[in-house]
């Protein structure tokens, strides 16, 4: 009891200072984009940009400048009073002010916070499912693979990973629509419906996105798993007289999810962000498709938003990821 | 002087690699040790078959990186005037497959366009699909379309296997003389698979890359090959000059970040300490941002200057040129964090070594120890980056041109193929051949990447699998 | 006695080499036979074609092998699961890498259980508990919810003889079963074996390269050499008469006692498997070969219920001859070399929030030592009792916490860093890790004269063929890189790079431990040649007694970072005075029979040098350990003639 206690404390101290790490993180990225937006690229040009060849006048500049709020001085408000002279600044305002995940209003004039919100279900309702089946399909093919290594099937079986990793992932996404929704009809070809209706509409992006991962995933997977099977334990398994379909899922496939799973941690926050093409593709209002509507307007403050919070999970899927480690892995776990 | 040579940027940093590659290639062969695991490539039946089609496509891009402007008709001797158009090698080797244009789209063989027209015939007008200007135009009606093309496929067959027949010959003769074999003998090792390299697998692809050239140039003359596009322009010679732009993200991405990736990662696993902390936090800040959109708003920023600055750029293939380069940069910002970490742990390892511990014993300066014992055992996973990023880089290309901060839209690229011929997939009937084109020559190329790519790595590091 | 195993002419090969080739044996029940014979010989490739567990690419051609009559090598796949584990269960090497990181040792003996016993719930656990507790392992009920990395070698060790003993096997097959622990567990865990094969009548299979370990507990011996079986006999009459040229070479190249002469090299290297040989496959290497030797290959001959596989078997003479070499101890120059006064090593260790430092590891806690020119000082100890980090912290490739190193009177530290280089280098353990694969052997021993401008650079290329000639190498070695050479002749390259720039004292951490015995005696020798025509001290350190018998003047034992004895080698050695050293010493496995002494057996681990016991950090596993011993850290005990201890017992005896 005492021994778990302090296993707590210690997981709580560590789970601290990781956090405690990720501040200069986010305000490393947060200077990053603030230069990459602002400074490199002066509010001028951007409402230049904005506004297009024919419109630039010095007083467009100027309005469109206070309509975004881009009209403060970037860093030292001089002519302000006070504390207002850091606040009243574009870099308080816009960049700072993200750390409370204050985003500000998009070119369309709507809150980006409150379409975040809004577009974070249909992103997950698309990317959790491929992430987990995406993972099951993966490990399954890799362990077949092992199970028949040094055989034809084996062989065969990788360079079908290799070609299946060769073809372009829009190629997957069109043939998709074309072949199942468009010539087949058997789902529609985009559109997204909440509830259980919206099935339909999620089964083809999802199916389409594992397919494109299988490739790269299998064959990934499958090379952790041969380096696993090489180690001296297996060869200790099978001295006991243990069967191979035992020796591989009781102790390799133990072995082998150490890095698969902590290879996968990290990216289940940023699920939430969704798959620019996918969504794109598909139709599906969620975050990833936002985010390229948002770059081919050239909304910046969208984009802005969006970097931060991708960080952010970022971030977040790391410190996942030790605690996974810490979880799966009992050597870490008393250290 | 008929023609004025143009090198651009991107072409100079081709050919200063080629160069490089090429000193790389000719020390490597002079160490016994270095050339052994290429060895091992070589006698890998897939990856030297991956190498002659990547060869078909480097020789293509390298003719392509040949850039010029034509002497303008009209202009005197003395004050010559060119052509705002930059050609290149290939184009003036392509000739007519370049200015045959139609008027729209047209499918693959086709003699007639795919959209009706009004056409006037002997004074009547009639709605029917008009005969291409270019296309099947030595025909006289549309029953004579098949024999013929079947004739040319068969000739230009035909040449091809006599060719590879030829070259064979020549290879078998000289390989004999060489090893000092009967002609017999050879011929009976090299059916077997006992020539120590893999001969059936090179004089096979050979064989079937020239039957394939063999029909494509019989046919090409008459007809286009894939269709044309929206503009009426040849999808083979679209297809082919993109060739150029995969092969220059895929290799100067990697290539303009070695050195970052390379200082950085040794050095953090070298020094640790402050600085690995240092570049640790440099790296994780990078690899938070997700990579698109880092992409996204650099290339954004890239654009606004460029357009910006009209005026730097003398004409429109040197502004799509600058902003390539600025893509590869870019996404070599982005990427180089994977190698780095890579290699930071390797130094990591490596300095903990003995034979490190030895050097440090006699006082050996960092700088030399570095590049005495750390960076030549980590080179190989340096070469098995670069060719493992190879095919990633080409295919985050068409994506990226797919979200709209890829290569310029001038600029003929497989990525803006597919962009630009997604949505005719949904006429009727499909227009799939831009398409198609697109991903074909895209697959082939990435497919023979991976494959060589594959060999490469198990040559040089078995162990290396479990990095993607 | 009833035969148990029986092997027929077994072949064995892997990728075109034929790495076992016919050899037949038997062992019978109740029965120690020990395979011995130096590394790539076949011996463990012999076991795994046994068990059917041989590594991708291997596979046995012909042969047969009976298991109490059951033909092995004929059963179908899932008939050999029930022999593996139930009919004969196998222990390896390594015990880390051999047992699964992420399952509790419990549910791996649990496993073996279910499998051959079909025990489940409560009888299984109860099973497992009695097996741990059959080994040794204490609160073994505890232990069962326990992960490998949590204990400590020795334990491991214990484990997997119990997950080998859950199947109840006629058979045990143990593969350098104490190859990877100290000298002390490694008498534990021997111990545990000899008990469970007489208890339980097993046969046991004792796959070794260590004539000691051979000699204390095989009931016969057959010795290999590449891939052929070449003598074999009872243990008896094999310690006293060897027959085969290999296998008195074998006996002549270990360092003895006392000796002080040149050790028995063999020359040559073991023939490569993959290639036809003909004529006895040793021939190449025998000093008494003839032509028939090369010709053909010999066949068993029986002398003395002996079997052997020479053609000269029964004339050879019966001591070879002994290479003659003089050894002269040099003269007692009472001239200091090294003086080393409170050198201390501590690792902090950093926990909490802001790692702060909670705790030192005191690697090195307080060691002075001296070594004079000429002379050779082991330092010697078991793994993890902090001597590789002396020898680098006097070269300053670990910054020392405090202490003071002086050589020939003149006090180093960072301001005069070359001058301590030029007197000092270091010759490392693994040949392997320590040349760097990716430069020319000239380059190598270059680098050292580069960096400290040693000679005229012109010269340079000249010295580097000297060097050479030196160490034994062939003069084109220069040319070629690391890879070419076997684990021998690239010690010698590490030898010739620290003698580049013409050291007085080298350093040498455990030169000969990742060598056969016969390559062992080459660089003995080489090492002893060199201090006799240089004038080279050496500070040795080493955990092989053997070794610092033959080799030192005089010897420190360091127990958890602190030197405990010290003194003359034939004082130490002869006559340890401090517990440790006496549990040490008795702890070797010995060819010749232990004459009476009883052998000290030490109970559990080497603690943590993070958390040292109090007082003497000796006492938990000491059987004089008294009150005092618990409390105070001992001072020194003068025992003469440079002999002292720090040990309460001792000094209560004076």
């Amino acid at each position: 009891m005492a021994a778990a206690r302090k296993d707590n404390r210690l997981m709580l101290a560590y789970l601290l200072r990781r956090l405690l790490y990720a501040i200069p993180i986010l305000i490393g990225v947060n200077l990053l984009t603030f230069a990459l937006f602002f400074v490199v690229n002066t509010p001028d040009d951007m409402a230049r940009l904005q506004l297009g060849a024919k419109h630039v006048t010095p007083e467009a500049i100027g309005r469109w400048k206070v309509e975004h709020g881009y009209d403060k001085p970037l860093l030292l408000n001089s002519a302000a009073e006070g504390s207002a002279q850091f606040t009243d600044t574009i870099f308080f305002q816009h960049s700072a002010a993200m750390f409370a995940f204050e985003f500000g209003k998009g070119d369309d004039g709507r809150d980006i916070g409150n379409e975040i919100k809004k577009r974070m279900g249909p992103s997950l309702a698309i990317a959790l499912p491929v992430f987990v089946i995406g993972l099951l399909v993966n490990i399954t093919f890799a362990l077949l693979m092992v199970f028949f290594r040094a055989t034809y099937l084996d062989l065969w079986g990788v360079v079908g990973c290799v070609v299946l990793m060769s073809i372009s992932g829009l190629f997957y996404i069109i043939a998709g629509q074309y072949f199942i929704a468009s010539l087949w009809k058997l789902l529609p070809i985009s559109g997204f419906s909440g509830g259980i209706d919206g099935l339909p509409f999620i089964l083809l992006p999802v199916l389409v996105s594992v397919v494109a991962g299988i490739g790269g995933g299998a064959r990934w997977y499958r090379t952790i798993f041969i380096e696993e099977i090489g180690k001296d334990y297996v060869r200790t398994a099978r001295s006991k007289g243990l069967s191979e379909v035992r020796v591989l899922f009781r102790h390799v496939l133990k072995n082998g999810m150490i890095p698969i799973l902590t290879g996968a941690v990290v990216v289940i926050p940023t699920l939430f962000m969704g798959s620019l093409i996918t969504e794109s593709f598909f139709g599906i209002p969620g975050l990833g498709s936002y985010t390229i509507d948002a770059i081919q307007a050239q909304d910046f403050a969208v984009v802005r938003a969006m970097v931060f919070l991708g960080s952010v999970l970022y971030i977040v899927g790391l410190i996942l990821t030790d605690l996974s480690y810490s979880w799966v892995d009992p050597r870490v776990r008393l250290q | 002087m008929n023609i004025q040579p143009v090198i651009l940027w991107t072409d100079a940093l081709i050919f200063a690699l080629l160069v490089g590659v090429l000193v790389l290639a000719w020390g490597i062969s002079r160490h016994e040790h270095l050339r052994a695991p290429w060895g091992v490539v070589a006698r890998r039946p897939m990856a030297m078959g991956a190498a002659l089609v990547l060869s078909v496509f480097v020789v293509i891009g390298l003719l392509d990186s040949l850039h010029y402007r034509e002497k303008l008709a009209g202009s005197q001797a003395d004050k010559p005037h060119y052509s705002v158009e930059v050609l290149s090698a290939f184009d003036a080797l392509v000739g007519t497959l370049r200015t045959q244009h139609e008027k729209t789209y047209s499918a693959p063989l086709a003699m007639q366009l795919y959209a009706k027209e009004f056409v006037e015939h002997d004074g009547v007008t009639r709605r029917e699909y008009p005969r291409l200007q270019f296309g099947g135009a030595h025909l006289d009606d549309a029953a004579s379309r098949m024999p013929d093309i079947t004739r040319r496929s068969a000739v230009g067959l035909a040449q091809g296997l006599a060719l590879s027949l030829l070259l064979f010959g020549v290879l078998a003769g000289w390989q004999a003389h060489r090893t000092q074999v009967s002609l017999g003998e050879w011929l009976a090792r090299w059916g077997e698979g006992r020539l120590g390299w893999p001969g059936r697998t090179v004089v096979g692809v050979l064989t079937l890359l020239l039957l394939l050239a063999g029909v494509l140039v019989h046919l090409a003359t008459a007809y286009h090959v894939f269709g044309t596009d929206k503009v009426g322009q040849d999808v083979l010679y679209i297809s082919l000059k993109s060739i150029r732009t995969g092969l220059v993200i895929g290799t100067l991405t990697t290539l303009v970040t070695l050195p970052l990736a390379i200082s950085l990662g040794i050095a953090a696993g070298y020094f640790r300490g402050w600085v690995d902390d240092v570049i640790q936090y440099v790296y994780t800040v990078l690899n938070s941002i997700p990579g698109v959109l880092l992409i996204a708003a650099a290339v954004l920023i890239v654009q606004v200057y460029i357009e910006s600055n009209p005026d730097l750029f003398d004409n429109a293939a040197a502004r799509a040129d600058v902003r390539l380069l600025a893509l590869c940069l870019i996404m070599g910002m982005t990427s180089w964090t994977g190698l780095a970490r890579l290699l930071r742990g390797e130094a990591l390892k490596l300095s903990t070594l003995d034979y490190v511990d030895a050097a440090r014993a006699f006082g050996v300066s960092h700088t030399r120890i570095i590049s005495r014992h750390i960076f030549p055992n980590v080179f190989h996973l340096v070469l098995i980056a670069i060719v493992l990023d190879f095919s990633g880089l080409v295919l985050a290309e068409a994506v990226l041109s797919y979200v709209g901060v890829g290569v310029d839209p001038s600029m003929h690229s497989w990525g803006n193929m597919i962009n630009g011929a997604r949505l005719e997939l949904a006429r009727e009937p499909a227009v799939w051949w831009q398409l198609g084109a697109a991903f074909a020559f895209m697959f082939t190329l990435v497919l023979a990447a991976n494959l060589f790519a594959d060999g490469v790595r198990d040559a040089f590091d078995p162990r290396m699998g479990s990095r993607r | 006695m009833s035969e148990l195993l029986r092997v027929d002419q077994l072949v064995t090969e892997i990728g075109g080499a034929r790495i076992v080739d016919g050899v037949s044996f038997e062992v019978a029940a109740g029965e120690t036979y020990a395979l011995l014979g130096e590394s790539g010989c076949g011996k463990s490739m012999t076991a795994l074609s046994l068990m059917r567990l041989l590594p991708d690419g291997g596979r046995v051609v012909s042969g047969t092998v009976q298991l109490n009559g059951e033909a092995v090598l004929a059963l179908p796949e899932s008939e050999m699961r029930r022999v593996r584990g139930g009919g004969m269960a196998m222990i390896f090497q390594e015990p880390m890498l051999a047992l699964n990181p992420v399952i509790k040792v419990g549910e791996q003996i649990a496993e073996a259980l279910v499998l051959h016993q079909g025990l489940r719930g409560q009888p299984m656990q109860d099973a497992a508990r009695a097996l741990l507790d059959a080994v040794g392992v204490p609160d073994a009920a505890r232990r069962l919810d326990s992960y490998p990395f949590e204990l400590s070698g020795g334990l491991r060790q214990r484990v997997m003889i119990a997950m080998a003993l859950a199947g109840q096997p006629k058979l045990l097959i143990a593969d350098e079963p104490t190859t990877a622990l100290d000298v002390t567990i490694q008498a534990q865990v021997l111990d545990v074996l000899r008990h469970l094969r007489a208890e339980r009548r097993m046969g046991m299979l004792l796959i070794t390269h260590d004539l000691g370990v051979v000699a204390e507990n095989a009931d016969r011996v057959g010795v290999m050499y590449a891939g052929e079986l070449v003598e074999e006999g009872a243990r008896d009459v094999f310690f006293a008469t060897p027959q085969h040229p290999y296998s008195r070479m074998l006996f002549d190249a270990l360092p003895r006692p006392g000796d002080g002469g040149r050790l028995t090299t063999i020359p040559g290297q073991v023939p490569r498997l993959d290639e036809a040989l003909h004529g006895c496959r040793f021939a190449p290497r025998c000093p008494f070969a003839i032509a028939r030797c090369r010709l053909e290959s010999p066949l068993w001959q029986e002398i003395n219920g002996q079997r052997v596989r020479c053609h000269l078997a029964g004339t050879l003479p019966l001591r070879m001859l002994q290479q003659a070499g003089e050894h002269s101890i040099p003269a007692q120059s009472a001239q200091r070399l090294l003086q080393v006064d409170g050198l201390k090593v501590h690792f902090p260790v950093r926990r909490g929030l802001i790692q702060r430092t909670v705790g030192y590891v005191r690697a090195v806690d307080d060691v002075s030592l001296s070594i004079q020119a000429g002379h050779t000082l082991a330092l010697v100890g078991e793994s993890g009792c902090g001597k590789t980090t002396v020898g680098k912290a006097l070269l300053r490739l670990i910054e020392p916490t405090a202490g003071s190193v002086a050589l020939n009177g003149e006090t180093l530290g960072t301001h005069n860093l070359s001058s301590l280089r030029r007197q000092m280098q270091m010759v490392f353990q693994d040949p392997f890790s320590s040349l760097n694969p990716r430069m020319r052997v000239a380059d190598i021993l270059l680098e050292g004269m580069d960096a400290l401008k040693v000679g005229k650079a012109g010269d340079r290329r000249d010295a580097v063929a000297k060097l050479l000639q030196q160490v034994g190498l062939p003069d084109d070695a220069g040319g070629r890189y690391p890879h070419a050479f076997s684990g021998g002749q690239r010690q010698r390259i590490a030898i010739a790079r620290a003698l580049a720039i013409s050291p007085r004292l080298l350093i040498c951490d455990e030169p000969t431990s990742a060598l056969d015995v016969s390559v062992q005696a080459q660089i003995l020798n080489l090492l002893k040649d060199l201090q006799d025509r240089l004038g080279l001290a050496y500070l040795f350190i080493t955990h092989n007694l053997a070794v610092v018998d033959y080799l030192a003047h005089a010897v420190a034992v360091m127990y958890l970072g602190r030197i405990v004895e010290h003194g003359a080698a034939a004082d130490v050695l002869r006559a340890p005075r401090h517990p440790y050293t006496l549990a040490l010493v008795s702890a070797v496995p010995r060819i010749e029979p232990h004459s009476g002494e009883s052998i000290i057996r030490l109970a559990g681990d080497q603690p943590s040098p993070l958390n040292p016991p109090t007082g003497c950090h000796f006492h938990p596993r000491c059987r004089h350990a008294s009150a005092v011993c618990r409390q105070t850290y001992p001072d020194q005990t003068d025992l003469g003639s440079g002999h002292w201890v720090r040990c309460h017992w001792v000094a209560g005896q004076v």
